[in-house]
């Protein structure tokens, strides 16, 4: 009976631990999380809707729950936000024009070499992004040796260069991105299976069609993941416009930036990125809905 | 493509075909004819390039040599989608990402035919699924995964349809049963099937005719029961069912028979039923032909005398006994239980016999245990 008995409370105890264990294993992550995303997005959002001390110094702002400031804040910045969306947009489709054959190519007929070019995807990361994007600069620049080849074969006139331009910024966005793009998009080629497109093939769809009805359909998954991770960070981005545009092509990210940092507008600053998170969140849902990829995932 | 399923019936003839994977010679100079409306199979060890075969046939490999032609179009070097050819894969490679009816469907969407719909639902009836249509392929089970694979193949009516290992993935008693729904389907829809196999007793359940194929080449061919009772070599003879193969040499020949001598004791074959050309040869003789009898009881026939029992396992409907001869060799053998047979325990003396015309005889150049070390790939 005892033995029993004994035996029933170490079931429970161990039940009991099993119980807890999950929220155990979730609490690092949720402190992180609280700490350094959910306080300061708090933060931030009072931050957003302060006003300036009247007659204080520079800088120093009074909670007022001021919603106005939403509205002043988007009428700076209205030409940025459109730039923003429509640069990330560009550059979004550009890295999935390039990584498409290239993941395509890597997952079905690379053969020997998958694994090598996989490491030649993910070797830009081993220099930072900014060294990257400074030599992005050098390459597009005079010295560089894609504008003489352009002009010589007349592709762009003898006076026009590339630097400081939307184009420098865009296909700068595109470069730093295409890992981002590259990698999901090989990963759900990689899974499909190749019996699946000899099936396509014996049930009379030719090559060009079986790549419309059965290989991107299934590709699917990674075209969205891949475009998410391009698109949200190339909307935030401001590196690319800082180094390689010019005053006509800033993105939201650097009107952020200067607003923060150097005229110490913090409340335009937390509104501006309160509009930028809400857009992004606003426009990728909608994009994962009509999408419709949930059940292949 | 669209005239896929309008022209080109017939037998499907293989001539002179070779594949070769760099060194490696899958198939070797194959000739083949397959008759329209039948249901073949091609049946071997796994390597044997069974699967080599059918993927020509589909078009899925180029073959290295020799011509592949269904009724009097050359399809050689037509692609997989110019074919009248429709596949049922090893593991089925359903789209995933589409609806059971959008998989069956695809074939007839692609040719381009009218009547979508109606088709897709009377094949779906057929494999009596059609509740299903609207299931995406893994929210359903193997067995219904393999109908639906089925169905998508069919609802094309081809001129051809090959089945890679369609069974493969099945457990026993699921295999059972649509091995003997295979064989009705066929009956019912009256295309030739081709069905690749490396499992001997569902070949010959549902083939007419079965191509027995080892190392690139076909071994034998003929119907299940032929294949079965003559074998025509140690290939043959082990790897459908189980065979006694012992060596001996002919000692006279009549008209109609010879006399072998097998380590001192006389057995007799027919000689429709030798293929041995020289005087060595195979006798060959199935476990459940013999029956096996105390020493001194009266037994006629082919009678081997000596053998002592080294093994009894009860198996239900039949037992079998593992005999040790004389000359060391150790024969199978299966007995009815039907109370024919003495209790027998390991060490009791027993003698051998059977009718002369079971036995048959094979090449003595023949290596006896050619196809019985063959390892089930499944």
């Amino acid at each position: 009976m005892a033995f029993l008995q004994s035996a029933v409370t170490r079931a429970g105890s161990f039940t009991g631990k099993k119980g807890r264990l999950p929220y155990l294993l979730l609490l690092p992550g949720m402190l992180w999380l609280f700490t350094f995303f959910v306080l300061p997005i708090i933060n931030l959002a009072g931050t957003s809707t302060q006003t300036p001390v009247v007659g204080g110094d520079v800088g120093q702002y009074v909670q007022t729950f001021r919603l106005a400031n939403y509205i002043d804040a988007f009428n700076v910045a209205r030409p940025q936000f459109a730039r923003s969306f429509i640069y990330a947009f560009l550059a979004t489709i550009l890295a999935l024009a390039i990584s498409y054959p290239l993941a395509y190519a890597i997952a079905f007929r690379a053969g020997k070499l998958k694994n090598l070019l996989l490491v030649l995807v993910v070797a830009p990361f081993f220099t930072s992004f900014l060294l990257r994007t400074v030599a992005w600069k050098q390459i597009l620049g005079e010295q560089g040796f894609v504008v003489p080849t352009l002009r010589s074969l007349h592709i762009i006139g003898q006076n026009t260069s590339l630097t400081a331009s939307a184009l420098a910024v865009v296909t700068g966005m595109t470069y730093n991105f295409l890992p981002f793009m590259t990698l999901p998009l090989y990963a759900s080629l990689e899974r499909i299976d190749p019996r699946t497109l000899e099936a396509s093939n014996d049930l009379y769809a030719n090559g060009i069609t079986t790549f419309r009805k059965v290989t991107f359909p299934l590709s699917m998954p990674g075209v969205v993941a891949g475009t998410l991770l391009t698109f949200i960070p190339a909307a935030g981005d401001y590196v690319n416009a800082a180094i390689l545009g010019n005053p006509n092509t800033t993105m939201i990210g650097n009107v952020i930036d200067s607003r923060f940092f150097n005229i110490v507008d913090y409340p335009t600053a937390a509104a501006l990125s309160f509009m930028l998170m809400a857009a992004i969140l606003i426009l990728v849902t909608i994009y994962i809905r009509k999408s419709g990829t949930d059940e292949l995932v | 493509m669209a005239d896929a399923s309008s022209s080109s019936h017939g037998d499907l003839k293989l001539t002179r075909v070779s594949k070769a994977f760099g060194d490696f010679t899958a198939v070797d100079d194959l000739t083949l004819t397959i008759p329209e409306g039948s249901f073949f199979a091609l049946l071997g060890p796994s390597g044997c390039g069974k699967t080599t075969t059918l993927r020509m046939i589909a078009g899925l490999e180029e073959p290295t040599a020799g011509s592949i032609y269904i009724g009097d179009t050359d399809i050689t070097t037509k692609k997989p989608y110019q074919r009248p050819v429709n596949t049922v894969f090893q593991n089925y490679a359903l789209f995933p990402h589409l609806s059971i009816y959008e998989n069956v469907a695809f074939g007839l969407r692609r040719r381009g035919v009218k009547d979508v719909k109606e088709q897709v639902e009377k094949v779906l009836k057929l494999v009596e699924l059609p509740h299903l249509a609207d299931r995406k392929p893994t929210q359903l089970s193997g067995g219904q995964q393999q109908r639906i694979a089925l169905a998508r193949a069919i609802v094309n009516r081809p001129a051809l349809l090959l089945l890679d290992e369609p069974l493969g993935a099945l457990d026993l008693k699921l295999r059972r049963q649509m091995q003997i729904e295979l064989k009705w389907i066929q009956t019912e829809v009256g295309l030739t099937f081709v069905h690749v196999t490396h499992d001997q007793e569902e070949a010959m359940t549902m083939a007419d005719t079965i191509a027995v194929m080892n190392e690139g080449r076909i071994e034998q061919m003929g119907s299940p029961a032929e294949l079965y009772e003559s074998p025509r070599t140690a290939f043959v003879a082990n790897f459908l069912g189980q065979s006694n193969l012992i060596r001996g040499e002919v000692s006279s020949s009549d008209a109609d028979r010879s006399v072998v001598e097998v380590h001192g004791q006389k057995i007799a074959v027919l000689k429709s039923r030798n293929t041995a050309e020289g005087k060595s040869i195979l006798i060959g003789i199935r476990p459940e032909k013999i029956r096996i009898t105390l020493p001194g009881d009266p037994c006629i026939g082919n009678v081997l005398t000596g053998g002592i029992v080294s093994d009894v396992s009860f198996v239900g409907v039949s037992t079998q006994y593992v005999v040790e001869m004389p000359w060391k060799q150790d024969l199978m053998v299966f007995e009815q239980n039907d109370g024919g047979t003495p209790t027998l325990r390991p060490g009791d003396p027993v003698s051998l016999s059977w009718n002369p015309p079971f036995t048959f005889g094979l090449d003595g150049s023949e290596d006896v245990n050619a196809g019985s070390e063959v390892d089930d790939p499944a």
